[in-house]
């Protein structure tokens, strides 16, 4: 469905009459302003297949929805061990499939042996302006000196690095996969302690507030939930720190959609979460 | 273009000192999405295992908000079957003598046990539907956490009655499932995360008459549990039985005993 209708609907919103209310299609901006989604992923979720879990579909699907750049990770990089030929694949897809949308985000696995050359093939070979870390499907928690050495590592090669906190929730995990989401606390020490450091966070149900304030640090949407919780997380933090994601394919890219027009937000908030607040954060790494 | 109604809502996650100003934030939120109606149970502050005095406050509170927004919010009367005539009682006073139109239990007993039958018998009497919470949880169910095979068997004793799995079982890919078999069980799918092929997998199973749209707001948001009907790859025909028309069939019945007109 394509929630990206006209302006006027926007304005109209639903309106109420007789106590029914019937919805048009969801807009939250003009159909030209950009939306960044930071937050998608490629091919295929260890555990069921989902509906846009196709390179192609989930491109028309964010097009559809008004997509003009994606950052995409790969289900790839949770289990697998040859994380090289994952950053590969990943790059290539974006490349061949993307049409300009997709911007690639390697995985690199700090408990895996010369793991710095993935991180090298990553800026080198691939040309990405960041990562994506799975840290709880690696084993590593977030006190690991590993992990620290990563994070020195990409913010010294300029990388934004996203770290993606649940991957679903764990009361419903598969039986023999149970991954604890790793405890965020460490991360605000390591922040300070990291000079260059540029961190996204991803799939955060309840966003740490300290954290997001101990140095650049950001959040995207895709998990949050409570009514009007886009609106409430502005409420205690400055605007640039919150980005658009949507978790697509494994969530239904309408709920991020849906959050910005639950929230009242100002043209300004919309215009800093749809783009303007992750287009600041690649172009300090062009930068950089 | 969808009407919509939310058969799960709380007066919970959502700022104000009383019941009516919790209903005014939730409306506010709902009515930006498009959402029509909202049917509300248990209070302001739950319990697992309510006494029945801690019944009769939470759903007092539930009737001061749908009293202030009669055209807008439905009640459903919060019960324990651990006190069965409590029980009764209350849902002869909020039901039959009140404007509730259906029940909800939660997770003060498996809901398979003999205790529940006289509460479902008197709620089908009433023509009231019976929400009861269903999940599977891999890291351990409450004590009386109610499963959706546990709603199966309660269902397979009522066949005259009308049950709605709520959240379908969490782990739905297991609850959908258990409930397939028994047409008078409607799955719900609100209280997850707006997981993909959700909503695919319940219309296929269950059929499109048979699923339910709710978003356990204001725990959650309504924008995601939306998402989950919106964003799926169903006809609009489906999305409108399960947005809107499926709960205005089942509560049909019960409203038209009470002179609402829909």
């Amino acid at each position: 469905m394509n929630l990206e209708p006209s302006r006027r609907d926007f304005l109209k919103t639903a309106a109420v009459a007789a106590g029914a209310v019937l919805i048009r299609n969801v807009a939250v901006a003009k159909p030209a302003d950009a939306l960044i989604d930071t937050n998608v992923y490629l091919s295929h979720w260890p555990l069921r297949r989902l509906p846009c879990d196709d390179t192609a579909k989930l491109v028309a699907k964010l097009r559809a929805n008004g997509v003009t750049q994606a950052w995409a990770g790969s289900f790839d990089g949770l289990l697998h061990r040859d994380i090289a030929a994952v950053n590969a694949r990943l790059a290539d897809e974006c490349r061949r499939l993307g049409g300009g949308l997709l911007v690639p985000f390697g995985s690199v696995n700090p408990k895996l042996p010369d793991w710095e050359d993935d991180l090298r093939r990553c800026v080198e070979e691939h040309r990405m302006p960041g990562i994506r870390l799975h840290p709880s499907y690696h084993g590593c928690k977030l006190d690991d000196p590993d992990f620290a050495k990563l994070l020195q590592f990409a913010a010294k090669r300029g990388l934004l690095v996203q770290i993606a906190h649940i991957m679903e929730d764990r009361r419903m995990m598969h039986p023999l996969l149970q991954v604890e989401p790793p405890d965020l606390k460490p991360l605000a020490d390591i922040v300070k302690k990291t000079p260059g450091l540029r961190l996204e966070l991803l799939n955060v149900k309840l966003p740490p507030l300290d954290l997001l304030k101990a140095g650049d640090v950001s959040v995207e949407i895709a998990m949050l939930e409570g009514v009007g919780g886009v609106g409430k997380l502005l409420a205690q933090l400055p605007a640039e720190r919150v980005l658009f994601g949507s978790y697509a394919p494994k969530f239904y890219f309408e709920s991020a959609l849906l959050k910005l027009k639950e929230s009242p937000l100002t043209e300004e908030q919309l215009r800093a979460v749809r783009c303007a607040n992750a287009q600041r954060l690649l172009a300090r790494k062009q930068l950089s | 273009m969808f009407e919509i109604w939310d058969v799960h809502v709380h007066l919970s996650g959502v700022p104000g000192a009383t019941p009516e100003e919790r209903l005014e934030r939730l409306l506010e939120g709902a009515e930006r999405l498009g959402i029509a109606r909202l049917c509300v149970f248990m209070g302001m502050k739950w319990s697992y295992d309510p006494t029945p005095d801690d019944m009769r406050r939470q759903n007092d509170e539930v009737l001061r908000a749908v009293k202030r927004f009669p055209d807008r919010a439905f009640g459903f009367v919060y019960l324990n079957p651990q006190h069965t005539q409590a029980s009764l009682d209350e849902l002869n006073r909020c039901v039959r003598d009140g404007p509730m139109v259906g029940v909800k239990l939660w997770v003060a007993m498996h809901c398979n046990e003999s205790k529940l039958d006289p509460i479902v018998a008197r709620a089908t009497e009433l023509k009231a539907v019976v929400l009861q919470h269903t999940w599977y949880k891999i890291t351990g169910n409450l004590p009386g956490e109610s499963t959706s095979e546990d709603l199966a068997q309660l269902a397979a004793r009522h066949p005259n009655a009308t049950f709605i799995s709520a959240h379908s079982g969490g782990d739905w890919e297991r609850g959908l499932r258990a409930i397939r078999p028994y047409p008078n069980v409607y799955g719900e799918i609100c209280g997850g995360d707006p997981t993909a092929g959700y909503t695919e997998m319940a219309v296929r199973e269950l059929g499109p008459e048979r699923v339910l749209y709710g978003s356990d707001a204001g725990g959650r948001s309504f924008a995601s549990q939306l998402a989950k009907v919106l964003g799926a790859d169903i006809p609009d025909s489906a999305k409108r039985l399960v947005l809107a028309e499926n709960t205005k069939r089942i509560l049909k019945p019960i409203l038209r005993e009470k002179g609402i007109k829909i």
